[in-house]
């Protein structure tokens, strides 16, 4: 095993400092550090529970080192929205219930986000194949796919209206 | 895709204000903002990680298992085997909760000690300052194993002279039913059928692996927060430890799904054992892999069915045969194999009946709960033989169903009389007709429609006396608590119970605070299984509001100088049926009746429905307290070049009774619209003489979002069943006829009956090159 480092790593906008060692999983070392939104399903990159964006891009945290993320930006779902400021996503997730035991929904929310920056209009085919690295047992995802054409069609607005 | 059928008994649904409404769940804001909190999330001060160690064989001697090396590495706190469980090295596994009524026998060993029956079994718990340093302690575990001779068929595990895995036969349980008289119902038949259906291992693979975190406080009370569908599994835990039972305090928080995964214990007394030896708290979270060999997945059943019927399709007699393997320890075996007895018949009335059901132990993962519950598995084999009766006297399935549908007044498969409404005939005729038209065969792809009725309890066993308590009251500024310690898995538990005590109250649900899923502060609920927790805890709570209603009504009758009759609670007021502008404020109110010392809450209990159980040789009894009734409807489409199915459309129509929250209803039809197609079309545990092969979720293929095909639900509303408002148990039932209506459509589809399940494509292709055989043969 080497030696630990500390390495520095924007969360939401605020700056963490946390000493890891190589092998740990960026999802290991920021739960550890108190970024519980962030769910572990299976360590293996099969579920996507553990998403977050790396600058931006979805990225599976628990096949992503922590040192990997050094001197980066993550966003977890906590990141998105906030109450009182949530995402149009976090929103249409609500009026649709497309959360049930919601295990899966911080993973599946920042999979749909990363979705929606590039391709604003996805079509129903598109939102399928944009979410399939993420798994829902409870769902049968269709409320998903109705929360993120939702979305789309609110941030439409909010863009026409800007 | 979703629509909701209007629902004709919505028509009397007018003075309902929040029930049966689309009302975003008040679980859902702190679950999309990622501000739920689930078992593993859970950090405590000197807290310590654990990691336990599962046998990587099915069926061995254990000689010695050798930890010193792991014991002595820096930061190891404790390291425990069979040999350190000197008090006592059993948990039961039975049904739990709040039941007076009596259980078996099924206790499990903790951690294995001479021996292992099963892979996966638990052989030794490590408690380290890290994840990584227990994984180490782990690996420097030497376990001394001699592999013995097996038995992983629960037909070979029938015969004399195979190896005994429990009891003196293999045989967990065994139930026969013996109704009318089959040789006559056979001599009346002009036609007799017979095929052997058999399906496969399912597992769960609910998102949140096993997690829990386990201390000791202050009070040397043993406090577990736990992913479980049961907290009542306390009590266990404390007969396990051999402590008193109210020492043990076992929480659930928001559970991310079970399934009935999390039904029988899973991780709990392991922790517990940790935290009190190490006399720290100690947290665990199973990873996927060993999550796959923690819990139990469904049991496989071999199903013959021989059916006697007339030309006109009236079913004269059934003799059903049912063999689960229950693998290497009892669990819920037994329990399981009495509901697939009940679901055999499906939802028809069988006046000649005969059925023989065994579950039999072998060295394979002990199977246990999982959603269906043996009705499941039972109902997919009717079906699939309702299609081929139809088939062989040339008669429309759906009219061959009509002619034999089960009606309110009738008796079903153990002689129980059916009391609420029975709406198959509706259910099935609305879900195929939602199919719309069959698109024609083209290319290399056929397609086809398939349907599926069932009947399925909601509410446990009747002999367990079932119970549920829930305390409900109004605080001083009109806002509403709810306590009851019901576990939320997921399906709404929690909000439904905010939207039942606000509709009664009158108080909106976004004033209403529910205290859930842990009993040591709220009124025990009993389990998040068997479909019962709307049913039961929903029930109770409807009561304690009830209570509140009448005492308020009753003061303020006073007030206003009319009868309780004439007043009415809504919208965080107290008002005149036949005059508005005479009202109170609920806080007002609430103010005037506490100066008059009137109780501004209650704590009620819901029992369920007794009985005492089923005559021994004919199987005949009340088993349940009620029944769902429902269809399920499937296009496909089938690449004949490849044998892939497509599931296009999937529709469920159900009479849920009373739709609480429709829009949970609905989640709970697609749930398991796409869980009910994984189990027809690609789930399946591959066992190698007991050693699965395929846990992890690479390799066991769940549905993903590029398998939904259009799904449609149908909410029929006949305000029939035994919960709040008329509303029947929903979470299983709606699954119960999803992969009989795809079986059946794949069958359709290519002209050709695959009697085992899943139908994977190889099986798909198989099918149809013997049809075309057959075909060019004649």
């Amino acid at each position: 095993m080497s030696e630990p480092k500390t390495i520095t790593v924007t969360v939401n906008d605020k700056i963490v400092e946390m000493v890891v060692p190589a092998h740990r999983t960026l999802l290991e070392a920021l739960r550890h550090e108190g970024f519980v939104e962030i769910k572990c399903g299976c360590e293996k990159g099969d579920c996507g529970a553990c998403a977050v964006l790396l600058d931006g891009e979805p990225v599976d945290s628990c096949l992503t080192l922590a040192w990997h993320a050094e001197g980066r930006e993550v966003t977890t779902i906590k990141g998105i929205g906030q109450p009182g400021n949530a995402d149009p996503l976090q929103k249409t997730f609500i009026e649709t219930g497309a959360s049930q035991c919601g295990y899966c929904t911080p993973g599946m929310i920042v999979a749909a986000k990363s979705l929606l920056k590039k391709n604003p209009n996805p079509s129903l085919n598109d939102i399928k194949r944009g979410l399939s690295g993420n798994l829902c047992r409870c769902t049968g995802y269709t409320r998903i796919f109705e929360a993120v054409q939702l979305a789309a069609e609110e941030l439409h607005a909010e863009g026409e209206s800007a | 895709m979703n629509q909701t059928d209007v629902s004709q008994g919505s028509i009397a649904n007018v003075n309902l204000r929040q029930v049966g409404k689309n009302k975003p769940r008040n679980d859902a804001p702190a679950k999309v903002h990622g501000k739920a909190v689930y078992a593993g999330d859970y950090y405590m001060e000197g807290m310590l990680f654990a990691k336990v160690l599962h046998s990587d064989r099915a069926c061995a001697n254990i000689h010695s298992v050798d930890v010193s090396a792991a014991k002595a590495l820096p930061g190891v706190h404790s390291v425990l085997t069979a040999a350190d469980l000197t008090a006592s090295n059993a948990v039961m596994t039975d049904l739990p909760g709040q039941t007076g009524g009596g259980t078996k026998d099924t206790k499990q060993p903790i951690l294995a000690a001479d021996k292992v029956r099963f892979h996966g079994q638990p052989i030794a718990l490590v408690a380290a300052e890290t994840y990584e340093l227990a994984e180490l302690a782990l690996d420097l575990i030497i376990v001394d194993y001699e592999d013995t001779e097996g038995i992983y068929d629960p037909f070979d595990a029938q015969k004399p002279g195979a190896p005994i895995v429990y009891g003196k036969d293999n045989i967990v349980a065994a139930y026969k039913i013996r109704k009318g008289d089959i040789e006559k119902g056979f001599a009346d038949a002009d036609y007799i059928l017979e095929n052997t259906f058999s399906s496969q291992y399912q597992e769960q693979a609910f998102l949140e692996p096993e997690a829990a975190v386990a201390w000791v406080d202050e009070h040397d009370i043993l406090n577990i927060r736990s992913s479980t569908q049961v907290i009542e599994h306390f009590r266990a835990v404390a007969d396990a430890l051999g402590i008193p039972h109210n020492r043990v305090h076992l929480m659930a928080p928001y559970v991310g799904g079970g399934f009935g995964g999390k039904e029988v214990m899973t991780i709990e007394v392991w922790l517990a054992l940790l935290a009190m030896d190490t006399k720290r708290p100690v947290k665990l979270i199973q990873t996927r892999e060993n999550s796959f060999l923690s819990h139990g997945p469904r049991h496989p059943f071999t199903i013959t069915h021989k059916t006697g019927v007339t030309k006109d399709g009236k079913i004269t007699a059934m003799k059903i045969d049912l063999t689960s393997d229950a693998g290497a320890y009892a669990k819920l075996s037994p329990y399981i194999l009495l509901y697939s007895v009940v679901g055999s018949t499906g939802p028809y009335r069988v006046d000649n009946l005969w059925v023989d059901a065994t579950s039999a132990a072998t060295n394979n993962l002990p199977a246990c709960a999982f959603r269906g519950f043996g009705t499941m598995q039972a109902n997919t084999a009717c079906e699939a033989q309702m299609e081929e009766i139809a088939k062989l006297i040339g008669m429309d399935s759906l009219q061959l169903r009509r002619r034999n549908f089960i009606q309110p007044g009738d008796p079903n498969t153990t002689g129980q009389i059916i009391r609420s409404s029975v709406w198959s005939d509706q259910c099935a005729t609305k879900a195929l007709a939602a199919l719309g038209q069959r698109p024609d065969n083209a290319d290399h792809l056929a397609y086809g429609h398939g349907v599926a009725c069932y009947q399925q309890s909601y509410g446990r066993i009747r002999w367990m006396k079932d119970s549920s308590e829930s305390w409900v009251g109004l605080e001083m500024d009109g806002t509403l608590i709810v306590r009851c310690a019901v576990t939320d898995i997921g399906a709404g538990q929690m909000s439904a119970l905010a939207q039942i005590a606000g509709e009664i109250l009158g108080v909106p649900m976004d004033e209403v605070t529910v205290y859930f899923g842990d009993g040591h502060v709220n009124p025990l609920a009993g389990t998040s299984t068997a479909s019962r927790a709307l049913y039961m805890s929903g029930k109770a709570t409807e009561l304690a509001a009830r209570t509140v209603r009448e005492n308020l009504l009753e003061c303020m009758a006073n007030h206003f100088q009319v009868s309780p009759g004439e007043l009415e609670l809504a919208d965080s007021k107290v008002f005149v049926l036949d005059n508005p502008e005479r009202y109170m404020s609920t806080k007002d109110m609430v103010k005037a009746c506490a100066a008059e010392g009137v109780h501004r809450h209650n704590l009620a209990i819901f029992k369920a429905p007794p009985s005492e159980g089923l005559d021994p040789e004919t199987g005949q009894g009340d088993v349940f307290p009620d029944f769902t009734y429902g269809a399920h409807a499937a296009q496909v489409s089938v690449d004949t070049d490849t044998g892939e199915v497509t599931v296009i459309k999937s529709v469920g129509a159900h009479d849920v009774g009373q739709a609480i929250n429709l829009r949970a209803v609905e989640g709970q039809i697609e749930g398991s619209a796409l869980m009910g197609q994984g189990f027809a079309l690609s789930e399946e545990l591959i066992l190698e003489k007991g050693v699965l092969k395929n846990g992890s979720l690479s390799e066991y293929l769940i549905p993903t979002s590029e398998d939904v095909p259009e799904i449609q639900s149908i909410v029929l509303e006949s305000r029939s069943g035994l919960g709040p408002f008329g509303s029947k148990g929903i979470g299983e039932p709606v699954f119960a006829p999803v992969a009989a209506s795809i079986v059946n459509a794949v069958a359709d589809a290519i002209g050709a009956r695959i009697y085992d399940l899943p139908l994977t494509p190889e099986k798909v292709l198989a099918a149809i090159n013997e049809k075309d055989k057959l075909q060019r043969g004649r």
